[in-house]
């Protein structure tokens, strides 16, 4: 992937609901190509599923190896398989930005990428940005600026603001008003949150 | 001894500072967990199956090919035979996976038999005066003062249906352990959540144990445990397995609650310096298939000759639920418009209009403070201009006000605080944070209180089986709360003064706990620490409970209710494309006494974002012929994004005046304006009324059509 990823345009958009409309599960030759699933393509003649498929996802720095239908989302799999319930799922569909997490250091919307797709590239979620003890500088400035109330759409902005903020390390409030459409949020926290994109940008970000 | 009385401004350490939310860390870093976030062992994923008839009669539900479904586990049918909306639950399935379940849905065959439906709510027409009744009010002589009035200006306004649109969805896990029911709900009320439940899953209500620590928004639809928490709960006990059901987005947007819409056809009379001397408003909405309730009109102003007609429409829609200030929204926007029509046909200036009318108000001085402090703070005096901005060009700007009032006085609410022998401090209630900031706020009350840092005290709620507590709507919490905890802290204190009070060779009535010491308060060095004094206790923690009782301390002022709020909009309209940019909007906003100034702002600049969002994007569009949803989803539902905002400036009303009434509830106060602020800035751009929200680009150029300003 190009370093010139838009955060406001998520990849993976277009795919996910023809792939997750196949019902049956199965996922054709030339969609996907990493390793693991290249192999199973192989053997199971140019088609997975629609059973279970084994795949190995590196999140956060871990290999992790789960068996999943190829419908499977990167976000059902975070949540459902590996407990990681970070990001969230609102609109299931690539509007909301609830669900983001990096691939490859790229922001995306994890509902709109199958599981399988995701296998040989690294995901980081929000449970890899930081701890409540150890926050990154987005977390900080997001706290300190109160840039959340209930706070459901906050993992899935301080995912997309931590890569914002390194690519944008002198982000301006247009640059952020422009940056981070891809992202909503119900209660309101955008005022907090311009604050909190610059403040943290002005500290080295992520 | 400790009083109960809030401490006097210089003596507070955290009440009324800027104080971080002290779960903002846990929910920066997504390790906080929701009722979505639940994952039980062994737990099933539960889908629910939902009418495509806006009106029908159910004939059959066939579950047989959803359960040959290899990991489907279990199904439920509902008995109810007509459906009366597109979108409601006729059946769900559980299963081992949540693909597996989504599969089965589909696998459902449900028979219909459709019946007539009628989903119109903005035509009068539609009123079945058969069954509805009239809802009339009239006070004074409306006739006599218009014929009197030295200008009469009539208008026609209409604000739609909205969604509550809360970014976690609806629903809950639940699970049946040892014959007592666990759940996890997304909820406002964890204290009395499950009051229908029990009845209807045939678990007795001392069996049910709830916890919701964090949820993603209510806005007032998430008080009870609703048809989805019967189903989840009955497939937990037909398979024995915790199963989670949360709603679908579009299931959601049609089902779980909406905000009545209302429109009307208004009257204003008035004398020749602007003084109000009468109103008549003839008002149409729909609440979907149930009541109608008619916002009030005139809001806030107390006109004298005032008639008001009200026909609510049945529809074949989603019922209506509490909206952030049920009711206050719709009647601001259709008065604050009704009104600033009326100024203009004065040819007066809208802020004087307003000034001049504020004695037809229950706060007056209140108003009038707020409303040139947000004069100020919009720079009224350089921006302002009478209707139509002069300037050539498309774009044309123009500023629009409006004023609201809330009730705010706090809930009952049960509070335990225990001071330990090592010197811990836990408060416990069934309150719940919809990221108000509840737990901050008692953590702050209990620590001032104490005299101790924040972090000194643990802060226990989301339980049902804590001492109960009010549900969170109409900004009852934080007064609740605050009065509660307060009262607690203080009775623990005053018993930990009675057992060491000795130790210090004074009387309890001496002592004062200040910055982690307990001091006599006329001769300070002599003190312990409050770890020094908490081990005296024993082996014996203190446990003291606080009880709200509203009149009681309202009495005491601990809290009030009541407030005002003024704010101004400042707006861009492009004559060219319709799109309406908010520059900048300001509020000015009491709510007593603030117990945390950050997360008290915050309230105020969220509820302006929702505020635009309502004014600018959100409508539920249904299709007349078929009866559906037409935009059931987060593309066409639209939210406000951060470009959409625009700059937003916050004042809180603080200080003598408004610090002495103790504390006010806020959460529903600065969302009633925004509609009618922003409403009144485009008519003032543009020199014409675009009478309908959301004011959507077709909307403006339709209007700027008709009127001719296009050229
Ligand atoms: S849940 Fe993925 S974009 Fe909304
Ligand atoms: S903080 Fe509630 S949705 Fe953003």
């Amino acid at each position: 992937m190009s370093d010139e990823i838009d955060t406001s345009k998520p990849a993976g958009l277009s795919r996910r609901g023809f792939l997750k409309g196949l019902g049956a599960g199965s996922v054709a030759t030339g969609l996907l190509s990493p390793a693991g699933l290249k192999e199973a393509l192989a053997r199971e003649g140019g088609v997975v599923g629609p059973g279970e498929v084994p795949v190995t996802l590196k999140i956060n720095g871990q290999n992790r190896k789960l068996s999943v239908e190829p419908r499977v989302t990167l976000l059902d799999a975070l949540r459902n398989r590996l407990d990681l319930t970070g990001c969230k799922k609102v609109c299931d569909r690539g509007t909301c930005g609830a669900c983001t997490v990096l691939v490859d250091r790229h922001p995306v919307y994890s509902c709109s990428m199958l599981a399988v797709e995701a296998e040989g590239h690294e995901i980081t979620s929000i449970e890899g940005l930081g701890t409540p003890e150890r926050m990154n500088e987005v977390q900080k400035a997001f706290v300190h600026h109160d840039a959340q109330q209930c706070g459901f759409c906050t993992p899935g902005f301080v995912v997309a603001c931590s890569a914002f903020v390194r690519k944008h390390p002198n982000a301006t409030l247009e640059q952020v008003r422009a940056g981070l459409g891809g992202n909503l949020c119900r209660c309101g926290t955008y005022a907090g949150m311009m604050l909190a994109v610059v403040d943290a940008a002005k500290k080295g970000g992520a | 001894m400790a009083k109960v009385d809030w401490p006097a401004a210089d003596k507070r350490t955290l009440i009324g500072k800027r104080i971080d939310r002290i779960d903002g860390p846990l929910k920066a870093t997504g390790a906080a967990k929701y009722s979505y976030d639940i994952n039980r062992p062994g737990m099933l994923w539960a889908r629910a199956v939902t009418s495509p008839y806006a009106h029908a009669e159910v004939t059959s539900i066939d579950t047989r090919a959803a359960e040959a479904l290899p990991g489907v586990k279990g199904v439920w049918r509902d008995t109810e035979k007509e459906v009366r909306y597109a979108g409601e639950i006729v059946a769900a399935v559980a299963a081992e996976t949540e693909e597996i379940a989504q599969e089965a849905a589909t696998r459902i065959r449900v028979q219909y038999k459709p019946l007539p439906h009628q989903v119109v709510d903005d035509d009068p027409k539609f009123f079945d005066a058969a069954k509805d009744k009239l809802n009339k009010r009239e006070e004074g002589n409306v006739d006599d003062a218009f014929a009197k009035a030295d200008k009469v200006v009539e208008g026609e306004y209409g604000i739609p249906v909205i969604a509550h649109c809360c970014l976690e969805s609806h629903g809950q896990v639940t699970e049946m352990r040892d014959g007592e029911l666990h759940v996890w709900p997304s909820t406002q009320n964890v204290s009395r959540y499950s009051d229908q439940l029990g009845g209807a899953v045939g678990v007795d209500q001392n069996k049910i144990h709830v916890e919701c620590q964090y949820m993603g928004g209510g806005f007032g639809s998430k008080f009870n445990s609703d048809k989805w928490g019967t189903i989840g709960a009955l497939l937990s006990k037909q398979t024995g397995r915790p199963v989670k059901l949360l709603l679908e987005r579009d299931i959601e947007l049609m089902t779980a609650g909406n905000r009545p819409s209302a429109y009307a056809r208004i009257k204003v009379g008035a004398q020749k310096d602007g003084t109000l001397t009468a109103v008549e408003a003839d008002i149409w909405g729909t609440g979907g298939n149930g009541g109608y309730n008619p916002p009030p009109v005139p809001y806030v102003f107390k006109v004298p000759n005032t008639r008001l007609t009200a026909k609510g429409i049945r529809t074949n829609r989603g019922g209506q639920r509490a909206w952030r200030a049920p009711s206050h929204p719709q009647g601001c926007f259709l008065t604050m418009s009704a009104l600033a029509d009326t100024a203009a046909a004065l040819k007066m200036d809208e802020l004087e209009f307003f000034l001049k009318n504020v004695s037809l108000t229950d706060r007056a001085e209140v108003y009038t403070e707020e409303l040139k402090i947000a004069a100020d703070l919009i720079d009224y005096k350089r921006k302002a201009h009478p209707r139509g901005d002069p300037t050539p060009g498309p774009v044309k700007r123009g500023l629009g006000m409006s004023i609201h009032t809330w009730g705010g006085m706090g809930h009952p609410s049960e509070c335990d605080v225990t001071i330990s022998p090592d010197g811990s401090v836990e408060a416990r209630l069934g309150s719940q944070d919809l990221g108000t900031g509840t737990r901050t706020v008692i953590d702050i009350v209990v620590a001032e209180t104490l005299g101790l840092p924040l972090h000194a005290v643990k802060v226990q709620i989301g339980k049902s089986d804590y001492p109960a507590s009010g549900g969170s709507g109409g900004s009852t919490t934080v007064g609740g709360v605050s009065a509660s905890s307060r009262l607690a802290a203080t009775a623990a204190l005053n018993a930990l003064f009675e057992t060491i009070a000795s130790k210090l060779d004074t009387a309890a009535d001496n002592l004062e706990a200040v910055r982690g010491e307990i001091r006599q308060s006329d001769k300070p060095e002599n003190k312990m620490s409050w770890k020094e004094a908490c081990a005296l206790l024993g082996v014996n923690a203190i446990t003291k409970r606080g009880s709200n009782n509203p009149g009681e301390s309202q009495k005491m002022h601990l809290m009030d209710g009541g407030v005002g709020g003024a704010q101004i909009a400042d707006v861009s309209v492009d004559i060219e494309t319709g799109i309406v940019t908010i520059n900048e909007m300001v509020a000015a906003q009491d709510c007593g006494l603030v117990i945390d100034l950050k997360t008290a702002e915050s309230q105020v600049y969220g509820a302006l974002i929702m505020g635009i969002t309502y004014a600018l994007f959100e409508e539920a569009v249904y299709d007349v012929k078929t009866g559906r949803m037409l935009n059931a989803d987060m593309e066409f539902y639209r939210l406000a994004g951060i470009k959409d905002v625009g700059n937003l400036k916050v004042h809180m009303m603080t200080g003598k005046g408004y610090d002495e009434r103790g504390v006010v509830g806020l959460g529903e106060p600065p969302v009633i304006s925004p509609g009618a602020a922003i409403a009144n800035a485009v008519a003032n751009a543009l020199g014409v009324r675009v009478p309908q929200l959301p004011l959507t680009p077709d909307r403006v150029i339709a209007v700027l059509q008709k009127g001719g300003n296009l050229a």
